[in-house]
């Protein structure tokens, strides 16, 4: 268990990796990391989301072979435009599964099942779009069909969280864990970064015992990322900067990356508190 | 009253006689819908800020995170109202994609949870704007099934037009009601197959005094329902 910087997790990636990410649509996302992994250039990366401007910034990055999810959106945008051009345009690919699925998937991952039996995706395209996913018959009397889910097993998990140690604990404080437990459960290696890195005292005392979603027998690697969300919620910290997904939403993308992106996260924070 | 206020009252009827279970309105109108349902005639629905707050009237009363959600899709105990890009005349729908899903000339918001919704408790849809391209003979993407492909109950379809049913023989669409100024032609003309149409077709029950009071003044004070129609 170390502290890192955020370019320390990076260079323990590599191209090619199958990277879950954590948080939900546009909240709580790792937005540090994932900028991050943009300015490393890193290549072919299968991004498992539910996804958000985490999966459209990669993809505009160009650091993204595949995409599995069952949405990407924006929440106040419905649709996420990068990713929706790279649909459109043919140059990413998609295993799109129900968001159920995608939960059940990594929940056989997290506890090293090949698969989960599932009700949904019976009768819909799922399995169409997705010709390897296979049925399993019930063993018992009532015999019924299900979708095998297969595990959806992560080479390396990366979550957001509001507050954590050094040894890896770390606490969410918003209203949704979303399921960054389970990221971490079904990769290799975990990297968490947070708001603040607090004493364990303090980390305990913060909350109800509840709200330590992670431990450090679930994480890699911790670093401490203020606004490191921006411009996704994290609540109660702060809300989603509306004003700033609009511009992302709506920006040439080589403005956007050359004003935003180009320099470190430092360059990143004072660029946002500059506008 | 407005097209928007029968729209609400038509979507608040979805959840009629449901009882204590999980109303999940897609879309500002079904919200309006759901939450003037709790208010008066179904006081037993539970519904969620649509993030992890359960919330009765104004108060809040539980929590209910992203992962508790999917319990109780499983357990079916939850009726959604979902949107609509396209639907055909089972209520099978899509919100993936439009066109071939390899590469699609829309890409659309995703399979999202419809799949697993559709087979495991009721749904409802709600088109805010009811026309040939929505209403489709094939969809591009099933996403949430239909009565064709095990779908357990697709309730209503409620539109800026109408409320349509699946009350048929083989569970296809049919017309049930047209809101107020709307005729069966106009209707028929904005479905892209053919309706079955009864004999005699209702007009969508108005508001009440008390239900409009409490959309305009409590629900809705700044008419934000008037834009989702358009």
């Amino acid at each position: 268990m170390t502290v890192m910087t955020v370019d320390d997790v990076v260079a323990e990636l590599r191209d090619g990796m199958t990277v879950g990410i954590g948080g939900w649509g546009s909240r709580r996302k790792p937005m540090a990391l994932v900028r991050a992994v943009c300015r490393a250039g890193l290549r072919d990366l299968t991004v498992v989301s539910y996804g958000g401007p985490d999966v459209g910034l990669l993809v505009a990055a160009g650091c993204v072979r595949r995409v599995v999810t069952g949405f990407v959106s924006l929440d106040s945008i419905p649709l996420e435009p990068h990713f929706r051009q790279a649909r459109q345009r043919g140059t990413i690919e998609l295993t799109e599964y129900d968001e159920g699925m995608l939960y059940w998937g990594l929940l056989a991952a997290a506890n090293r099942l090949p698969f989960l039996p599932i009700r949904a995706g019976l009768g819909s395209d799922v399995p169409r779009v997705n010709p390897d996913l296979r049925t399993v018959l019930s063993p018992y009397p009532d015999g019924s069909e299900l979708i095998a889910m297969p595990a959806v097993t992560l080479d390396a998990a990366l979550v957001h969280l509001n507050r954590a140690d050094r040894r890896g604990n770390a606490r969410y404080l918003g209203p949704d864990p979303y399921f960054d437990d389970l990221f971490c459960l079904a990769a290799r290696r975990r990297y968490v970064s947070c708001e603040r890195l607090v004493s364990t005292a303090e980390l305990v005392d913060g909350g109800p015992p509840q709200g330590l979603l992670l431990n450090r027998m679930m994480v890699d690697g911790v670093v401490e990322t203020p606004h490191g969300a921006h411009f996704t919620s994290c609540v109660p910290d702060y809300d989603r900067d509306e004003g700033f997904q609009r511009e992302y939403a709506t920006a040439d993308w080589d403005r956007f990356r050359a004003t935003y992106l180009d320099g470190d996260e430092e360059h990143y924070q004072k660029a946002v508190a500059a506008r | 009253m407005t097209r928007a206020d029968v729209c609400v009252v038509a979507c608040a009827e979805a959840w009629r006689g449901d009882g204590a279970l999980l109303a999940s309105p897609m879309g500002l109108i079904p919200r309006l819908g759901a939450q003037l349902a709790q208010l008066t005639f179904a006081p037993s629905l539970v519904l969620s800020d649509g993030e992890a707050t359960l919330t009765y009237g104004d108060e809040v009363e539980g929590w209910l995170p992203y992962r508790a959600v999917f319990g109780v899709v499983a357990a079916g105990t939850r009726h959604v109202m979902m949107g609509a890009s396209q639907i055909d005349r089972f209520g099978n729908q899509n919100i993936s994609c439009v066109g071939d899903w390899s590469r699609p000339t829309r890409q659309l918001l995703g399979v999202r949870g419809a799949p697993g919704n559709t087979v495991n408790h009721t749904t409802s849809y709600w088109v805010p704007r009811h026309e040939p391209r929505v209403f489709v003979d094939h969809v591009d993407m099933v996403c949430g099934v239909g009565h064709d492909r095990g779908a357990v109950e697709i309730r209503v379809v409620v539109t800026n037009l109408a409320v349509l049913d699946f009350a048929t023989p083989d569970r296809s669409m049919r017309l049930r009601s047209v809101h107020p100024g709307v005729s069966v032609a106009e209707v028929q003309a904005a479905t892209g197959f053919p309706l079955t149409v009864p004999v005699e077709v209702p007009v969508t029950r108005s508001p009440t005094a008390s239900e409009s009071a409490l959309i305009r003044d409590r629900l809705d004070p700044d008419g934000r329902r008037e834009k989702e129609i358009r």
